[in-house]
């Protein structure tokens, strides 16, 4: 039986004779959890060989026996008419029998669980559901959407119960804290494209007309742009592991049951914070962008700052930083919505948690860059 | 039963700070018997186990296995000592990103050569022994309930038929019949694999039903080890106050003695 401290098993061993009809399986050695693996393949082709009706097992030479070695033993007469009848059985063993009879009448056989599909077909399902599964996020973004605009109007109409720490705390996270990461991005995006611009329009004797390449690009489209994706990596990942994490630890379910309006309470000052935030952003920038541009047409082209900055006042019109600024509240409050969103949608276990912060900045990333296309080809037909 | 000692904790200091939990504290268990562990909140039953287990390092005093000192075994030796345990935790501690049955084979992946399909088996048929039904394997833990998730935790510490079963209070938190339930399913597994168990439990009905002997932890060390009848009438006022309060003579009366 169980014995003593650290105890090497003996392998199990397996001898079979046969005695008139009857099939006697006689064990030998400790049937232990350690030791059973290599009697599973001779079992298994006695179990299919022999009719269980035929078996006898002999116990009579048995050693040690834990659940998973009577588990192995009786799998051979389990099928049969009446697997704790006498018959099926020889020789004494303190505990064996009465293990065997445990395991089986507690065992059950899971259900297998459902193989991914391979081939043409798993891979249509497997788009298919994709698709589905696409279509249902979009939806869910739409209608969380206007639970949070719902939200917003009826705070709005009862100011007292809008949440001003939870705004200002989140302002610093979203605005303050992110300034020097996007104005440091914006700067060499400026450079980059100033160089750019020297290097073409160099070429062809027009080298001045960087400063509006400059100008135009950073107002235009790549301030906004680089705040949003920052916001979207920063903040909206941000966003969804605290609101996850509170998911997970119910603390969500508690705001609920204590009356509070989650929506309120955590969606709606992150929300704000964000479309207030974006543009300030974005108008820095914007600045750090155009200093960027400024150096490297300075050094690179000898145009000085004080040529560029007239350049940029006489020959830009205010309607391409207006475009730029537009944006920004925008892209601020998609980015919010669907980091909360995906916050909301975490569930109880870790790997959620993970695929919804993932699938957080990938959404909030491509829904910016769908909505940057859908501002220009406005902007084109507006013809600003 | 005689005097085969198998864990046996030897002057256990244990301090979190300048809060001290445990001074100089004595126990031993014994091969083959369900020890109950009781004791008031704060009185460090859950330290007790997770100093024996390994997982808090003693401030003083030793851990004894078969009259080895844990603290000088090798990384080997110790591994072999971890599959000669097996730990139900108080909130379950399954793998949450893992199905109930990877769950259960977690361990024999670890310790144990064995085939895959024969792994399977195995490990539903110790889900089957923990009485989950056959659709629990390939769910997730978090899509079952408390009860459920405590029974697929009991799977995945008998996963390698453990010698020594370490429960945290198993029953909390489980309907009265299915406590029973689970009781029973201890107490069987015990008598049948000669398993030692050692349970914190404040279940009165356990402590009367299963557990050979109580352990009472009261004023920083083991109070009392005896078989519940000799505690009913011990001196001590927190023991008294446990098992002649309203609910101790309650599941006294229950057990119709």
């Amino acid at each position: 039986m169980r014995g003593h401290s650290i105890q090497t098993a003996e392998p199990a061993g397996l001898v079979v004779r046969e005695e008139g009809r009857k099939t006697v399986l006689e064990a030998h050695g400790d049937w232990v959890v350690e030791t059973i693996n290599r009697q599973d393949a001779p079992l298994r082709r006695i179990e299919a060989s022999v009719d269980p009706e035929d078996l006898v097992l002999d116990l009579s030479h048995l050693g040690r026996i834990d659940t998973s070695g009577a588990y192995i033993l009786s799998r051979s007469v389990r099928r049969c008419h009446d697997p704790d009848a006498d018959f099926h059985y020889l020789g004494d063993h303190p505990v064996a029998r009465r293990l065997m009879h445990e395991v089986r009448a507690r065992s059950t056989i899971c259900e297998a669980p459902r193989e991914p599909a391979y081939g043409f077909m798993g891979a249509m399902a497997r788009i298919g559901a994709g698709l589905e599964a696409a279509y249902q996020e979009t939806v869910s973004t739409f209608a969380f959407f206007g639970r949070t605009v719902t939200t917003g109007l009826s705070t709005a109409a009862q100011p007292w119960r809008f949440r001003l720490t939870p705004t200002v705390w989140a302002m610093e996270e979203v605005g303050v804290n992110a300034l020097p990461i996007v104005a440091v991005l914006a700067f060499f995006i400026g450079a980059v494209v100033a160089y750019m611009g020297a290097n073409l329009l160099g070429q062809l004797g027009f080298s001045v007309f960087t400063v509006e390449l400059v100008g135009i690009a950073v107002l235009r489209e790549f301030g906004v742009l680089i705040t949003a994706i920052m916001l979207a990596g920063r903040s909206d990942s941000a966003f969804t592991a605290s609101i996850g994490a509170m998911k997970m630890q119910q603390e969500v379910d508690a705001m609920r049951v204590l009356g509070l309006d989650p929506y309120e309470a955590l969606v709606l000052p992150r929300v704000v914070a964000c479309v207030l935030m974006a543009p300030l952003l974005t108008f820095g920038a914007m600045i750090a962008g155009i200093f960027g541009g400024m150096l490297v047409a300075w050094s690179a082209q000898d145009i000085s700052p004080a040529l560029f900055i007239t350049r940029l006042h006489s020959e830009l019109p205010w309607s391409h930083f207006w475009v730029g600024m537009s944006k920004a509240p925008v892209f601020g409050l998609v980015v919010a919505i669907i980091g909360c969103r995906q916050g909301m949608e975490v569930k109880g276990d870790v790997n959620s948690l993970g695929r919804r912060v993932t699938a957080s900045v990938v959404q909030s990333i491509f829904a910016v860059i769908v909505l940057e296309a859908l501002f220009a080809m406005m902007y084109l037909e507006l013809g600003i | 039963m005689s005097e085969d000692i198998v864990i046996s904790v030897r002057g256990l200091r244990s301090a979190f700070g300048p809060h001290v939990v445990h001074e100089n504290l004595d126990l031993d268990v014994r091969r083959g018997e369900i020890l109950g562990i009781v004791g008031g909140s704060g009185t460090g039953k859950t330290v007790l186990l997770n100093s024996i287990l390994g997982l808090k390092k003693p401030d003083g005093g030793e851990i004894l296995l078969d009259g080895q000192r844990l603290s000088e075994l090798s990384s080997s030796e110790r591994r072999k000592v971890d599959s000669r345990w097996g730990v139900l935790f108080q909130n379950g501690a399954l793998f949450t990103s893992l199905s109930v049955m990877e769950n259960v084979m977690a361990p024999l992946r670890e310790h144990v050569d064995m085939s895959v399909p024969l792994m399977e088996e195995i490990a539903s048929m110790k889900i089957g022994l923990s009485g989950l039904d056959a659709s629990a394997g390939s769910r997730f833990p978090s899509e079952l309930s408390g009860g459920m998730r405590k029974r697929a935790a009991l799977a995945r510490a008998l996963a390698l038929d453990p010698d020594i079963l370490f429960l945290d209070e198993p029953t909390a938190g489980l309907d009265p019949i299915g406590a029973a339930a689970f009781d029973s399913l201890i107490l069987e597994l015990s008598r049948a694999l000669g398993l030692t168990v050692v349970m914190i439990t404040h279940d009165l009905d356990s402590l009367y039903e299963i557990c050979d002997r109580v352990a009472v932890l009261a004023d920083k060390k083991v109070e009392a080890v005896a078989p519940i009848r000799e505690l009913l009438n011990h001196p001590h006022p927190w023991i008294h106050e446990y098992f002649q309060g309203p609910r101790g003579r309650a599941a006294l009366a229950g057990k119709g003695s």
